[in-house]
């Protein structure tokens, strides 16, 4: 059986983060006592999840212990240690989502992109993630989209958003390659 | 004349930001040199996106629920002719509307009025005079004191005296003490802390220095959860606005007290709400909470003495101290003094943020200000006190909003979010949510909060699935019992408040579910069947084409049948099958 830590090692992918661009940020809180959930946060801001390297690098450089600075990025629900698609999908699972029928929008999009909550779509633009509540409780059901709050929803609503998405997407790509 | 656009989260994402484009353009077009002002939240989510037009009179206007193609209608009309657009108004000074008539605004006193990036505006208000009156004419004996006599208490959710916090982290001894303003909003179906903090910043930036004041204090912290980006912006403007005016930092109005503000985001963990667990948390460990005593008061934040306080308790401070705290104290009941703002949801015609008196019924704030249930369905229960609190069933609708009123019934007062169901909301699902919700976010140090919301967890998801067994109800009260009696913090001792009330209450639901194998709000999958009723369905296709797994046969004119083995019960074809037909049966 492997520990979780040589499991984190197995999901790494083989590119190397460039450790570099984070020196500033550790710079300037090096010395501030306290301070490690605010460089996770902004280590993650820099490459959009936390890999094992980065957070190594971060223990060295902080001279905290490798298995505290795990402790901490395991513990908060902010912090991913997987990368994640181009658009991530805030669905709402607060209370009044709840009773407005956020199950059923979860079950839509699963149907629609084919992974449950927490996954990515194989084409990486897609990932799905359950929030607690994301305090817009009056257009429950509610999802978020790279910032923009969509409600309140139908399952076919938040299907056609994605398809949207996908589309423009597609586009962009196709675009792309004619150019 | 001005207009006023409301730009908090709700307004934003409602559109508000392509109406003030669209808004621009128009006025623009008409060459109509009138300011834009953008504010935060009035509180009536339901109408968003909202926009006020202050004649020169001072009266206001409000529009709700705008839409890009009628601004220029409004600018037409009511800009250059004078005329009220009657259609789209929800509000006005001479005619107001319900939800805003019944509501004693204090802590969201400029809440939707002023721009919250503005300090100006906030001065204008008054902002500032209670920190210099504190600072100034007061000893901090002589403040406490007077929130002593306001009679406010922690909005935060447990209620503890305010007063008697500040008095405490005053009398214990160290030259470095810390105001905390806890931020850490997490109770889902509550935004009472969002609202305030995006759209009046700088009152708790004053409630937070008076506090200072009052207990020697020369460093405050606010921590605030990371899934507030705007809340986050405003107040960094905010507090850079009233560093650069000397209300903030060092020899604050040219006195000797100094004090200064910083934010700590937090990373998303529920339990961080609790004051030990949230110091941990300001120290970069994980937030796992910690025997008390000692109090935070007396060791808190690096092991100083440090008070912690919510929100909406800092923003109703300055208020006290200006209007002295027997002004607060008239309002409210013997043992709840002042005002309690409610986030307002769930099945209800006009929901939003609504600021009340302590002491007025449930009933008048959900019939009354809320508008009542939507579609005109029936009431079930109240939720009040998120994954704290308990369920509150229609025979109890004329408790009184006070902490102890609210206690009796099991639920608790807790921060304000108040979740209002109907009758088809089924009560065990609703104790499965937030026992889901609990066991997720419990943080694992007490075996009891640990293991038990678990094994709780375990026994509802089983009722619902069509599996609970006789003496599941009995087996859920004796877990519930042990890890309220064995949890070190409120998350766990509270854990099992939703379920709990709603085996009191509702027992009747929990029993079909587990003797008759029925839920009856049609709820839980696993006990419901869609059907189609062969006399009624005309065969239009339209289920057929709406079903995700195609699992709807038929040919068209001709009824259509659900394969019962495929199907997913997501109810997409009851939502779909024309009205007047009505031939899709849950059952």
């Amino acid at each position: 059986m492997l520990c979780n830590c040589q499991k984190e090692k197995q999901n790494q992918t083989a590119d190397s983060p460039d450790l570099s661009i984070l020196d500033e940020v550790l710079d300037e809180y090096r010395d501030q006592a306290g301070s490690l959930v605010t460089v996770l946060q902004k280590a993650q801001d820099l490459y959009g999840y936390l890999p094992l390297t980065v957070l190594r690098h971060i223990a060295e450089e902080m001279n905290i212990k490798p298995a505290q600075v795990y402790g901490v990025a395991t513990f908060y629900t902010q912090f991913r240690l997987t990368p994640v698609g181009k658009h991530v999908i805030l669905l709402c699972q607060g209370t009044a989502c709840h009773v407005n029928g956020s199950e059923r929008i979860e079950t839509a999009l699963c149907q629609e992109l084919k992974i449950k909550p927490g996954e990515t779509t194989p084409d990486k633009l897609f990932t799905l993630t359950n929030v607690a509540c994301l305090g817009c409780c009056s257009l429950a059901p509610v999802m978020m989209i790279n910032g923009q709050a969509y409600g309140p929803l139908t399952p076919d609503q938040a299907v056609r958003i994605i398809k949207d998405l996908y589309a423009r997407e597609q586009q962009a790509s196709e675009g792309g390659e004619n150019a | 004349m001005k207009i006023r656009i409301g730009l908090g989260s709700c307004g934003i994402a409602a559109g508000a930001l392509k109406v003030m484009e669209a808004l621009q353009e128009e006025l623009n077009n008409h060459n109509l040199d009138i300011e834009i002002q953008q504010t935060g939240c009035i509180g009536m989510c339901h109408n968003e996106p909202l926009l006020d037009i202050i004649d020169d009179n001072g009266q206001t206007y409000t529009y709700g629920k705008i839409k890009e193609k009628d601004i220029k209608a409004i600018i037409e009309q009511h800009v250059l002719e004078g005329n009220p657009v009657e259609k789209y108004l929800v509000h006005s000074s001479s005619n107001p509307n319900n939800f805003l008539a019944e509501q004693v605004r204090v802590a969201l006193r400029n809440c939707g009025i002023i721009d919250p990036e503005k300090i100006e505006h906030y001065i204008d208000r008054g902002g500032y005079e209670a920190l210099k009156k504190a600072i100034t004419d007061m000893s901090p004996e002589e403040i406490i004191e007077e929130i002593k006599i306001s009679g406010l208490r922690g909005r935060g959710g447990a209620g503890f005296p305010t007063w008697f916090k500040w008095n405490a982290t005053r009398n214990n001894p160290g030259n470095i003490k810390y105001i905390v303003c806890n931020a850490d909003e997490g109770d889902p179906g509550a935004f009472m802390d969002r609202s305030v903090l995006e759209s009046d910043p700088h009152s708790v930036l004053e409630g937070m220095a008076i506090a200072g004041y009052a207990v020697g204090a020369h460093e405050g912290i606010i921590y605030c959860r990371a899934e507030y980006p705007l809340a986050i912006r405003r107040l960094e403007i905010a507090i850079k606005q009233a560093q650069a005016k000397e209300l903030l930092g060092s020899s604050i109005l040219g006195t000797p007290f100094s004090f200064d503000i910083k934010i700590k985001q937090g990373a998303g963990a529920f339990v961080c709400g609790e004051e030990t667990a949230l110091i941990a948390s300001l120290e970069g460990e994980r937030g796992m909470p910690r025997l008390k005593p000692p109090f935070p008061a007396q060791s808190g934040y690096w092991g100083r003495p440090t008070n912690i306080n919510n929100v909406e308790t800092l923003a109703n401070v300055p208020w006290i101290i200006a209007e002295g705290g027997q002004a607060f104290a008239v309002r409210g009941s013997e043992t709840s003094k002042g005002t309690k703002v409610f986030a307002l949801a769930g099945k209800i015609n006009r929901g939003g943020l609504v600021e009340v008196p302590m002491g007025l019924s449930l009933r008048d704030v959900i019939y009354k200000i809320g508008g009542g249930i939507k579609e005109n369905r029936n009431f079930k229960a109240v939720q009040l006190g998120g994954p704290s609190g308990g369920c509150i069933p229609a025979a109890l609708l004329d408790t009184p909003v006070e902490y102890e009123s609210i206690t009796q019934t099991g639920a608790i007062m807790g921060s304000g979010g108040m979740v209002v169901m109907d009758e088809t909301t089924c009560m065990v699902d609703v104790a499965r949510f937030f026992l889901d919700f609990t066991q997720k976010e419990s943080c694992g140090k007490c075996v009891q909060c640990r293991i038990g919301t678990k094994r709780m967890l375990e026994i509802l998801e089983r009722i619902c699935e069509g599996e609970g067994q006789p003496g599941d109800i009995e087996l859920l009260q004796e877990i519930a019992l042990k890890v309220g009696e064995g949890s070190l913090c409120g998350l766990g001792q509270s854990a099992p408040n939703p379920v709990l009330t709603t085996i009191r209450y509702f027992r009747e639901e929990y029993e079909a579910h587990i003797n008759e194998k029925r839920c009856p709000a049609m709820q839980c999958k696993a006990l419901i069947t869609y059907r189609i009723d062969p006399d009624k369905c005309k065969g239009c296709s339209l289920c057929a084409k709406k079903c995700p797994v195609n699992c709807i046969k038929g040919e068209r004119k001709k009824p259509y049948v659900i394969d019962q083995e495929q199907c997913i019960k997501c109810g997409n074809c009851i939502e779909v099958c024309p009205t007047k037909w009505a031939a899709v049966i849950v059952e």
